[in-house]
């Protein structure tokens, strides 16, 4: 599992028009990576690159040292001279060969006799329980089945690295959840690198065991799912995640005190840059960033009495918006919040939009983390 | 008024936009169109009635026994099949570059094998003469180099007959490759196919529908030449004297041959167009 020959490294810097692609990566063997981002933010072209379906701009892509992709040094393998497996979003099975032959077509790609290619295409077929499958054709299947396949025939090449792109996306609810299990499975025991381009955060946090989060083209953070999830270092993956994310200076660090950008002030107990141990504060001016759970917040239509909570403020409730069982409260601050309560919470209080609102939160319920990316948050 | 149905109105003022604007409905025929549909359609139908009617049915088997009808019969069929093969095998990959590439050239590339598409096949005949003759262009040098003479052979007229038939493929196959699915190509080429492997194992069965309306059409044309190949590969019997040859010539000596060998020739034509019908429809569809 840590064999040094398939580590993948990534550097591209592609420019055209005003798409920007700027990407510095290395995964390492048996890593499964997720790649996090809104639509446009760059996730599938850096996939391309990888594949060889598009050339990097400069830098270079290199698996276990032997470059892919080397402009400097005039050197670009082509999609079908590299070891790679790509599952694409609309998983592009081929529509005039059955089950059973798309998943040998790479095996027969490379040279293998008919039938041995079949009996290996066989054993993938076992192995992600497709075999009742193996006469038809890609127009028949459910599109649950054609992920399968899909990840099959990829999986049937023998890759170094493991690319699936978005690939949940266009199945039901029912079976994303199914086939988000099978994936995990089979990520688990690749061997080589995998990334998993996706915009959705539960996928990102169920699949991998590292999170990238590509906006714009740059990546804004690299982390672990429970660090990304806990720490968001921007506003999209503070709202993908559920938190109030703020930016601010840290004024004082003996009280905990952070001026939030444009207006408002949070007091916090605990100053933690890579969610381990406790850090030392780090002298006031520090740009950072305070994430608050939305649960950790509570509302008052009075102001609440002295001593409960170090930080209190007033605001205007703007909406209101039921999840199962619970309601998120919109509020206007400064600073802004979304505040999770129960509907109960919602009759007491007559809470409704335009009403006036105290707002309390404890410090210990609130982190601040160092602002890596500090382009002000929106 | 009211009611919408297909039906003949005798007033020449309203036409089937005016009238139906639902297009789910059929619209109305009208007279200053049905009028010359008619025309066009018998114009079309009476000679081919007429060569059914005149046809001489009793003296049929005779006829197409005898009088060389067989031999040019057999001629024409290997002719004809010959030159779609060499179609096939110069114009697919002709097909594939001018559906893959995009480049200025392409265009006028295109502009120019197309040609002989709307060109009169005997000026086609004439430029063959010239390229391929004994003197010509090439064909001096096929003859001093390999002591190879191609006018007026059997060869001449699988020449001749491609020269004319291939156009029609190229641009019927250009069609069905452009259709095709480029992404299902990438997949292969990441899948560790080469660019000819994804050529073979997916591009062209995806193509097949087109491949085959194309040398069906390609086929077809070849059958009925007449114009290239009386001139660049002459007339002499069970050589070059194909089909449309004997029946051109046999009007002038025998009428009631030149009716039963064109009728050898319609029925192959209905059958051509018969084969068609399920797969010009729709071409570039993967089944």
């Amino acid at each position: 599992m840590t064999d040094p020959g398939t580590t993948l490294e990534i550097r591209t810097d592609i420019r055209r028009g005003t798409f920007h692609l700027d990407v510095d990566l290395t995964a390492t063997p048996g890593q499964v990576i997720a790649v996090l981002g809104p639509n446009g933010a760059g996730k599938t072209t850096l996939l391309r690159i990888i594949a060889g379906l598009q050339p990097t701009g400069t830098g270079h892509v290199r698996v276990g040292g032997q470059p892919w992709d080397d402009p400097a040094h005039g050197v670009f393998l082509p999609p079908d001279r590299r070891l790679v497996g790509l599952v694409f979003q609309n998983y592009r099975l081929f529509p005039h060969l059955d089950v059973l032959d798309n998943v040998a077509f790479p095996l027969r790609a490379r040279g293998t006799r008919r039938h041995t290619a079949r009996t290996a295409a066989a054993g993938w077929l076992d192995r992600l329980a497709l075999t009742d499958l193996a006469r038809r054709r890609p127009a028949t299947l459910s599109g649950g089945q054609s992920q399968r396949v899909a990840l099959a025939r990829a999986l049937a090449a023998d890759p170094l690295v493991l690319l699936l792109d978005e690939p949940t996306a266009a199945l039901d609810a029912h079976t994303r959840t199914q086939i988000r299990a099978e994936l995990r499975h089979h990520l688990s025991s690749f061997p080589g690198p995998a990334l998993v381009v996706t915009h959705d955060p539960l996928e990102a946090l169920l699949l991998a065991d590292r999170i990238l989060v590509l906006e714009g083209g740059h990546l804004v953070q690299d982390g672990a799912p429970a660090q990304v999830s806990r720490r968001p270092a921007t506003d999209y993956v503070a709202r993908l995640m559920g938190l109030n994310l703020y930016s601010g200076t840290l004024t004082d660090p003996t009280t905990g005190r952070v001026d939030l950008d444009p207006a408002g002030v949070l007091f916090a107990a605990g100053y933690d840059p890579h969610d381990d141990e406790p850090h030392p504060a780090p002298p006031a001016g520090t740009r950072v960033r305070v994430a608050v759970p939305p649960s950790a917040i509570s509302l008052h239509t009075a102001e609440p009495g002295p001593g409960s909570a170090r930080n209190v403020w007033t605001g205007t409730v703007t909406g209101l918006e039921l999840l199962t069982d619970r309601v998120r409260v919109a509020v206007q601050g400064p600073p802004d919040a979304l505040v999770d309560v129960t509907p109960a919470a919602v009759a007491a209080l007559h809470l409704a939009p335009g009403l006036p609102v105290w707002l309390s939160a404890k410090a210990t319920e609130i982190a601040t983390y160092p602002a890596d990316h500090d382009p002000p948050l929106k | 008024m009211s009611r919408i149905r297909p039906s003949v109105t005798s007033s020449p003022l309203t036409s089937p936009s005016l009238t139906s604007p639902s297009t789910t409905h059929r619209p109305r025929i009208t007279w200053p169109l049905a009028v010359p549909a008619t025309a066009g359609a018998l114009f079309l139908l009476i000679p081919l009635a007429a060569l059914l009617l005149r046809a001489p049915w009793r003296h049929l088997p005779g006829i197409l026994t005898g009088t060389g009808a067989l031999g040019a019969l057999r001629l024409s069929l290997l002719c004809a099949t010959a030159a779609t093969l060499c179609s096939l095998a110069l114009g697919v990959p002709l097909a594939w570059v001018l559906a893959r590439t995009d480049h200025p050239a392409t265009t006028v590339l295109r502009a120019l094998v197309t040609l002989p598409l709307v060109l009169p096949p005997v000026v086609g005949g004439v430029a063959l003469l010239l390229a391929l003759g004994r003197t010509g262009l090439v064909g001096r040098h096929l003859a001093t180099w390999f002591g190879v003479s191609l006018p007026f052979t059997t060869a001449a007229v699988v020449v001749a007959e491609t020269f004319v038939a291939m156009p029609f493929l190229v641009i019927t196959v250009e069609g069905a490759l452009r259709s095709a699915d480029r992404d299902l190509e990438e997949a292969a080429a990441t899948l560790g196919s080469g660019p000819f492997a994804t050529f073979r194992r997916v591009t062209l069965p995806l193509a097949a529908p087109g491949l085959l309306a194309g040398g069906v059409l390609a086929w077809a044309r070849a059958l009925g030449e007449f114009g290239a190949t009386i001139t660049f590969a002459g007339n002499f019997p069970d050589v070059t004297r194909t089909m449309p040859l004997t029946v051109y010539l046999a009007l002038e000596s025998d009428p009631d041959a030149a009716v039963a060998l064109s009728l050898v020739l319609l029925a192959t034509s209905v059958a051509v167009l018969a084969l068609l019908r399920g797969t010009w429809m729709a071409p570039g569809t993967g089944r």
